[in-house]
């Protein structure tokens, strides 16, 4: 997998015109639809319930004269390792469809954040007991002042227990009224 | 210099330095696997590691190819400030090595994302990680600093103890287009601010030792970063190739 980084604008005359090429994208055809449909609806290896369209990952689905289908990935936190195991569950959905030469590449920009999930998404983690991220209110990126709300019973008083928990974009806390804890998708 | 441009050149030194800051530290920083003092500080350490683990691959990967760069370079073609190489010692010294180097980070980051260099994208995206690793760093330096005598008193050792390590951070990077005493005065006051809320004093004394005319930036590394690499690359070359 290629991570790629956009070049320089003043790179020269030569990166000019690449550029410049680049920067009108042809109309999806009915078929990149398709290719787009199936690659979203492929599950994250980690948070199964979620899609990777819903969790707001996939940046795009090109297919190219030669018969190339290039996908455009966004990782969540730069080191996330479940990013290769959706490339390769990408590329495996795509060549069932028929699609012989499938590449994934990951994009960093514009940076991924917890706004990219869909609301459905959201919706789904709840119910999958991990808290939902609340929405950014500020440009701060850790807020701190609303209360986040326990999936288990709904109760707002809830404290934290460790800013960290079993994967990087998640938060442990500890709901005091039922006593459960739970992981929280902390907002990023 | 002779590259394929001055101009790619200076980016990929930036890059280097970057991204052997963050392999380096996210190395010591799994050291403690299997050894925190609480499961829930190991899963943090770990999770602060791979953030930076997956920065010093993008960062490597736009200086080269990221495994010979790790796994192959002798230690004098490192270029990671010695800061993020000083072993982890107690618990204090850690949080403390997080503390200087996160708030660094972040103050950095947030400038690179600002520009429109090579590392914006990378910048732009790592910057929200490190908020939290600093976050964190800020919360330990509290509950030590602002807790028993004894934690106090390590916390404020500890403090001390990097503070030599911490003028290297300001001076300026091949290739990054930055106000660096703008910089280093923004680090000191955040650093102060956190210090007294701990209830701690801002270590005195030079930032830098006489010995270290810029040290880890130009290839000059402390005696334990040896011992680190030994270790860090041993699979790599006894075993070329080898994978799970």
């Amino acid at each position: 997998m290629v991570t790629r980084t956009p070049a320089p604008e003043t790179a020269g005359p030569a990166a000019t015109g690449a550029a410049a090429a680049k920067s009108l994208p042809a109309a999806e055809t009915p078929l990149e639809t398709e290719l787009r449909r199936l690659a979203g609806s492929v599950p994250d290896p980690e948070l199964p319930v979620l899609t990777l369209e819903e969790l707001g990952v996939l940046r795009g689905v090109h297919l190219h004269d030669t018969g190339r289908v290039e996908v455009e990935l966004t990782p969540t936190y730069t080191g996330c390792p479940a990013i290769e195991t959706m490339a390769a569950d990408i590329e495996r959905v795509l060549h069932n469809r028929g699609m012989a030469d499938v590449s994934v590449v990951t994009v960093l920009s514009p940076a991924w954040s917890t706004d990219d999930i869909s609301a459905e998404g959201r919706r789904k983690l709840a119910e999958f007991g991990i808290a939902p991220p609340r929405p950014h209110t500020s440009e701060g990126p850790v807020p701190v002042a609303l209360s986040v709300r326990c999936p288990h019973c709904g109760s707002t008083d809830t404290e934290l227990l460790s800013r960290f928990s079993s994967t990087a974009c998640k938060a442990l806390r500890r709901c005091a009224s039922c006593r459960e804890p739970f992981d929280h998708f902390k907002e990023l | 210099m002779t590259g394929p441009s001055a101009a790619t050149g200076a980016a990929h030194a930036a890059a280097l330095a970057l991204g052997d800051d963050a392999l380096v530290l996210s190395h010591r920083l799994g050291e403690w696997a299997g050894h925190a003092p609480v499961l829930e500080e190991e899963v943090a350490l770990a999770n602060i590691a791979l953030d930076l683990l997956g920065q010093a691959r993008v960062l490597l990967g736009l200086a080269g190819d990221e495994d010979e760069l790790a796994y192959l370079r002798e230690e004098r073609d490192f270029r990671n400030l010695q800061l993020v190489e000083q072993p982890n010692g107690d618990f204090a010294h850690t949080i403390a090595r997080q503390l200087y180097f996160s708030v660094y980070q972040r103050l950095l980051y947030e400038r690179l994302a600002a520009g429109d260099g090579e590392l914006a994208a990378l910048a732009a995206k790592a910057v929200k990680e490190v908020a939290y690793h600093q976050d964190h760093a800020e919360h330990w330096t509290l509950r030590l600093g602002d807790g028993t005598p004894e934690s106090h008193e390590r916390m404020q050792r500890a403090c001390q103890t990097l503070w030599r390590y911490t003028g290297e951070m300001f001076q300026p990077v091949e290739g990054l287009d930055v106000d660096w005493q703008a910089l280093r005065d923004t680090w000191l006051s955040a650093t102060a601010d956190v210090l007294g809320r701990a209830t701690l004093t801002m270590p005195t004394g030079p930032q830098s030792g006489a010995w270290s005319a810029g040290a880890g930036r130009q290839g000059l590394h402390t005696e334990p970063f040896g011992r680190m690499l030994a270790e860090m690359q041993h699979l790599h070359r006894s075993h070329p190739g080898a994978s799970w």
